[in-house]
């Protein structure tokens, strides 16, 4: 095969489909054929009639809308605090100086190690699981911000500079405008991010959600249903990016044209 | 009066990692009239767009002062409009909004900014390009909108720091023609930085020939050949015999730079 070489479109979506069906082909394999215990792993047909009982009888739709809630509850509720904060390190260096040595100490900060506390602090309520996505995205957006809008293009500041700007509106109509597809890109990276964290605060002390209802299934050894609810989480997670992806497309056009 | 006075102005860079500063600019001093179109030529790295961003105001000298009007220039300012070698467009604005950018910034009505737009977009001929982004244009034509953004804010002196630079010989010839007929029926105080020589004389009224770094000023040639300029005046015996003087000028300062020896005859 020839290095970097492209490869035509409908190649790569036979390819890329081709690899999902091989991995279900195995999965029904060694399961259908009773290579391992289906204690421990369901099969893909016992999986999807443990899903479609789950949202007909159980009615774990109403999980998965308390759970895209959650992140996206959380998720505003950081990019709130974060993203005017990013650009301020971004755009004033002293601001920088200030707070960055301290949030760069705090994105190592692993979020699932404040459950215990934030339960203490919030109850096991909404609230809860809303700082638990908080604490875990919050300074990670921040810094990404700010290093992106302090490598704002130095010429645009200079031109703006000689056409009259001043300090205050070189931040708000060269440095925010500039860096706003970046920003975006930024934000629909860490949603990502959010939803690892919302199913860890669901596995501990709730009683509701897609984490909850896998804590719950793993008691019952229904893998079926794990094995559901894992998936269920990853066509969200895909869902979710295509249409952030289409929005920020429609918001800048100006960055593709 | 002159229009603009650079005394004794000097650029010194503090060192690298303890290394020696190192002198980019010696003190220059240049008076330059009001509608004159000064070129400044120099070999690379003569310090020649560094004169001009401290005459923007984008660079402090280490020593010397600038005067626009009898003020000191201290800092960047409409006055002194701007267009830069890289493409320095805003890419989130449209052509026209691009242009308006400084009007915006005076705080101007929109209603009262489309006439002047409209205006600036007619004199850089890209009417129809008004919506379109940046990154749609040529390299020509963003040239072009830089420069109707920085005429727009009707500036003191329009700075050009090898505007031309990264464009292809036809396309670079159109566009001396371009700004040179707005400079004709406009008249405007211009400085001009270049390395091109024939792109030096074709403009100017005066050619400012600069020595390699650190840079002081050579040559100062009035340049006297008649207005309006076609583009056939660089074919002209006139034309040559400048071009002959002002490559021997410029050939021996390139030289130093390169650290070539002259051939022996």
């Amino acid at each position: 095969m020839r290095p970097l070489h492209p490869v035509s479109p409908s190649i790569r979506t036979v390819l890329g489909i081709s690899f999902f069906v091989l991995f279900v082909v195995f999965w029904a394999w060694i399961t259908l054929g009773g290579h391992v215990n289906r204690i421990f792993l369901a099969d893909p047909l016992s999986m999807l009639r443990d899903g479609w009982r789950l949202l007909v009888e159980d009615r774990f739709w109403l999980d998965i809308l308390i759970t895209i809630w959650r992140v996206f509850g959380g998720f505003v509720l950081a990019s709130v605090v974060a993203v005017p904060l990013g650009i301020a390190m971004g755009a004033w260096k002293p601001v920088e100086a200030f707070l960055e040595p301290f949030v760069s100490f705090a994105r190592y900060l692993p979020a699932s190690a404040f459950i215990p506390l934030l339960i203490l602090w919030a109850g096991i309520g909404e609230l809860e699981k809303l700082l638990v996505i908080f604490v875990g995205s919050v300074f990670q957006i921040i810094l990404i911000i700010a290093v992106k809008v302090g490598s704002t293009r130095r010429d645009l500041v200079e031109a703006a500079y000689t056409l009259g700007s001043t300090n205050n509106s070189i931040v708000k109509r060269v440095i925010m405008p500039a860096n706003a597809p970046e920003i975006a890109e930024t934000l629909r990276l860490v949603l990502g991010w959010a939803w690892t964290y919302v199913i860890v605060a669901e596995l501990i002390g709730s009683s509701s959600g897609i984490g909850y209802m896998i804590i719950n299934s793993q008691s019952r050894l229904a893998t079926g249903q794990i094995i559901f609810g894992i998936i269920v989480i990853g066509l969200i997670g895909l869902l979710s990016d295509f249409a952030f992806k289409a929005f920020n497309r429609w918001l800048f056009p100006w960055s593709l044209a | 009066m002159s229009k603009l006075l650079i005394e004794g102005v000097s650029r010194t860079f503090a060192g690298v990692r303890g290394g020696q500063p190192v002198k980019a600019l010696m003190p220059i001093d240049l008076a330059v009239a009001a509608n004159d179109f000064i070129t400044i030529l120099g070999p690379s790295g003569c310090g020649k767009s560094t004169l001009l961003r401290i005459v923007a105001g984008l660079e402090a000298p280490s020593e010397g002062r600038v005067l626009l009007d009898g003020k000191a220039v201290t800092r960047p300012g409409p006055d002194r409009g701007m267009v830069f070698q890289s493409y320095t467009l805003f890419p989130w604005l449209t052509v026209a909004e691009n242009i308006a950018f400084g009007l915006r910034e005076r705080g101007m009505a929109e209603k009262e900014r489309d006439g002047i737009v409209a205006s600036y977009v007619d004199l850089v001929g890209l009417k129809g390009f008004e919506n379109h982004w940046p990154k749609q244009l040529s390299g020509g034509m963003q040239q072009r909108t830089a420069i109707a953004r920085a005429l727009a804010n009707d500036p003191e002196i329009l700075l050009l720091d090898e505007p031309f630079g990264a464009l292809d010989n036809q396309t670079r010839g159109l566009m001396q023609e371009l700004l040179l007929g707005i400079w004709e029926r406009r008249k405007k105080t211009v400085l001009f930085v270049t390395h091109d020589i024939e792109e030096a004389i074709f403009m100017a009224s005066r050619v400012i020939v600069m020595t390699a770094r650190p840079g002081r000023i050579k040559s100062d040639v009035a340049i006297d050949l008649p207005h309006p300029r076609h583009y056939t005046l660089k074919t002209s015996p006139e034309f040559s015999a400048l071009k002959a003087r002002l490559t021997e000028d410029i050939r021996v300062e390139a030289m130093r730079t390169a650290q070539v020896k002259p051939a022996e005859p």
